[in-house]
């Protein structure tokens, strides 16, 4: 336990102290100064203008910015939803896979270009090296680049000065992929390899087991998906079975790597964040905040995993730790992970809107199920998805010196400028639209009987996979209770006779797409409508947010609405799990 | 409207171009020119046959010659990944950890009388997320070092050399679990004391 502890503290540290330098170099990508990367990607990235016929110069106002961006989704699901319905004729396709069904394409689809990669199909099962490349790879790098893009239009509209300009999302889009996420893509990716994530066209290699048995081994282009399926908040596994998987993460190295990526520039973001509006402290203060609510989070979801479940006390299995074993609960958790690691990976996972595994989390206790959904419950502002995490936390930042501004009496102003009744009616529904989609279908989805076929396990555990499900969807992080299903694939070769589960694959990809594209095109007018106010000095007059007892606030908000919205549906599932010791 | 759809498609087109094939493309081939074997799956090959790879957990089928794997849901399937997904309070899972429970101490228990239930490490009896976790827990080779001494009539020392040497260490001496490559120990058992 000491262990899983010194771990969780080094983690912390390592990812504290990677935040500035990381800070740092995005403020000078995005400020346009000359990074050391500038004389390679340079002129790629001018030869990218040339080709899109853009001027990167040209100022666009936030309806502009709003329009290319959504144009820009809109042929990325196309292409995709393309890709996936036409494997039979692709190349890379060692296996001899056949399309999958039109509904769990469609889900794909909106998984995949709203940044949610929740995965209704088996990757090794399902899908051709030619998909998961030119499909889910592409949509991989440009969706969390889309997630920055948004973030810079907003701070660009609570640092302009009376303009009506946001950037230009060609230049921000274009910049986030080829100086930040590529990069560290290609360098994470080899690590990947060296340590055993396999890299590879060739198709299964069958080998003659000890045992006299046959064993067909997946392999693929695994690594340099998997890097930026780290390190864009996508989570996406290449196997099914995600970074469980050995192919996916063989080592405690990899690990280690795999988890730092999951969180590392939405922390650093932050720090980039206090560059831009030059005050470094407003940045801190944010990721204060959000390190406040992971470690509490951390806190609670270790020990009950140490603790173990119901199922095994009643099993008679003991959980202590002895010599040479972790005890706990380690159903559906691997022995090089254990149980602090998967704990933490759980919790940062699930804060973050990345959704990567590596472990069953539908097998957690009732106690680190509820963490797990606490954690997509607080709407993905705790470090939360690249770009997106911050600019939602924002909109919590906005609300917080309002609330504070009419508890003392004071006009609300944050960074000089006013918020009045138009930003607060946009940040209103920007903050209450996920958590109210997450409640409207995860309600149909346990009333009606076509929701009720996903369901796999029995009693309070069926009604937190749905709602898991659509905690899940809506706030686009991906992860799952993997009990819950929209695709039957019945045990024949090449995807032959599979079928999905229309009302989950239908439901979830509109709540993935809705719970992606209205929070940004909200979150975009509210920095149109900031964009055009003067900046007044601060007076004495001026409520402070870079102070401890804002921070306090910003926290006390964050999980009132968090905690207010969703107290009674947690009850429903994990809380009375984690109460009772009755096996269903 | 029309310009920027056109962008917006022209956009599309190059990105899936550099991040689709590209990207993928060169790290492939950078991969298999700087790390081959770990790009290709880490195969073990005996006399020139393919018999694993040293990622990927095999089931040894209860053969009290060798050292046993996790329990696993997917019976070490390593091409159709899925998890348990069992749930903490389900039955299911009570009667499966019973059952592995009850099978262990009974292939154990003739090699180490003071075996009881409560020295039992739960990596034995709970199955894994990926179905093929290639390693167990320190505690649980030591258990059955009893037995592969016994059997194979090695000396009980040399066994827990041969475990000591195919441990795993944690990263930097503090990240994830110590764990026990099951299939490269039993290869090394093979070598070292052959069992018809």
């Amino acid at each position: 336990m000491a262990q899983g502890w010194l771990q969780v503290a080094v983690f912390v540290a390592v990812l504290i102290a990677a935040t500035r330098p990381l800070g740092v170099y995005m403020a000078r990508v995005f400020g346009g100064r000359r990074v050391f990367l500038s004389p390679v990607v340079g002129p790629l990235e001018r030869l990218t203008y040339r080709v899109l016929r853009v001027d990167p110069s040209e100022e666009q106002d936030w309806k502009a910015y709003a329009r290319s961006l959504i144009l820009f989704s809109v042929f990325s699901w196309v292409a995709l939803y393309l890709i996936l319905r036409t494997q039979g004729i692709q190349p890379f396709n060692p296996e001899g896979f056949h399309s999958g069904p039109w509904d769990v394409s469609f889900n794909t689809a909106s998984s995949f270009v709203s940044n949610t990669n929740w995965q209704f199909y088996g990757g090794e099962t399902t899908l051709t090296y030619f998909a998961q490349m030119v499909g889910l790879t592409v949509e991989n790098f440009v969706t969390p680049a889309v997630g920055i893009c948004v973030l810079l239009a907003f701070i660009r509209g609570i640092v302009g000065r009376g303009g009506v300009g946001l950037g230009n999302f060609w230049q921000d889009l274009t910049r986030s992929l080829y100086y930040v996420l590529l990069p560290l893509s290609v360098v994470v990716g080899l690590i990947l390899v060296s340590q055993g994530v396999v890299q590879t066209l060739s198709g299964a290699s069958v080998a003659h087991t000890v045992a006299g048995a046959e064993q067909a081994l997946a392999f693929g282009p695994a690594a340099s998906q998997i890097a930026i399926k780290q390190l864009g908040t996508n989570g996406g596994g290449f196997f099914n079975v995600n970074s469980a998987m050995p192919y996916e993460n063989p080592n405690a190295l990899t690990g280690f790597v795999e988890l730092l990526s999951i969180v590392l520039i939405p922390a650093a973001l932050t720090y980039t964040y206090g560059r831009m509006v030059g005050r470094q402290r407003e940045g801190w203060a944010i990721f204060a905040a959000m390190l406040a609510i992971y470690i509490a989070f951390i806190a609670t979801i270790v020990p009950a995993e140490q603790h173990g479940t119901p199922a095994q006390h009643a099993a008679g299995s003991p959980t202590a730790a002895i010599d040479g074993s972790t005890g706990g609960n380690l159903e559906g958790k691997e022995q090089r992970n254990g149980i602090a690691e998967s704990a933490l990976w759980a919790t940062t996972t699930t804060v973050t809107s990345n959704g990567s595994v590596n472990s069953a989390h539908e097998s957690f206790t009732g106690l680190g199920g509820a963490v797990q959904m606490s954690g997509l419950a607080t709407s993905e502002v705790v470090f939360g998805g690249v770009g997106t995490g911050l600019y939602s936390m924002l909109l919590f930042v906005l609300l917080a010196v309002f609330i504070g501004g009419l508890m003392v009496g004071r006009t609300p102003e944050y960074l000089g400028k006013k918020i009045q009744a138009r930003e607060i009616k946009l940040i209103s529904l920007g903050v209450l639209f996920t958590p109210l989609a997450v409640l409207a279908t995860s309600s149909l989805a346990t009333a009606t009987r076509a929701g009720l076929r996903s369901i796999y396990e029995a009693g309070p555990q069926g009604f937190s996979e749905t709602l898991y499900a659509y905690l899940s969807q809506a706030n686009n992080n991906g992860s799952a209770f993997a009990g819950y299903t929209g695709f039957v694939q019945p045990d024949a070769p090449g995807n032959h006779g599979a079928y999905g589960i229309s009302f989950a694959d239908l439901l979830g990809g509109a709540t993935m797409t809705l719970g992606r594209f209205i929070p940004i095109v909200l979150v975009l007018a509210v920095a149109g409508s900031l964009a055009g106010k003067k900046i007044a000095p601060a007076g004495p007059g001026t409520m402070r947010t870079d102070t401890p007892t804002f921070v306090f606030l910003l926290i006390g908000v964050v999980i009132l609405v968090g905690a207010l919205t969703f107290f009674p549906a947690l009850l429903l599932g994990p809380i009375v799990q984690s109460l009772t010791t009755r096996l269903f | 409207m029309r310009r920027s759809a056109l962008t917006a498609l022209l956009a599309t087109i190059a990105f899936t171009l550099v991040f689709g094939l590209v990207y993928p493309l060169a790290m492939t081939g950078v991969s298999q020119l700087v790390f081959p074997g770990k790009a290709n799956g880490s195969k073990l090959t005996v006399d020139g046959r393919l018999i694993g790879s040293s990622l990927i957990g095999q089931d040894f089928k209860g053969d009290p010659r060798y050292f046993q794997s996790r329990p696993s849901q997917s019976e070490y399937a390593a091409d159709t990944t899925y998890f348990s997904n069992l749930g903490p309070n389900s039955i299911e899972e009570r009667e499966e950890v019973r059952g592995y429970l009850a099978a262990y101490l009974e292939l154990e228990k003739p090699y180490d009388r003071s075996l009881s239930r409560e020295d039992v490490p739960v990596d034995a009896i709970a199955q894994s997320g990926s179905g093929v976790d290639p390693e167990i827990s320190e505690a649980n080779a030591r258990i059955q070092a009893h037995r592969i001494a016994a059997v194979r009539e090695l000396p009980l020392a040399r066994v827990e050399d041969l475990i000591a040497a195919h441990t795993e260490g944690r990263f930097l001496g503090l990240f994830g679990e110590p764990g026990v490559n099951v299939l490269q120990l039993n290869i090394a058992l093979d070598e070292e004391a052959p069992s018809e």
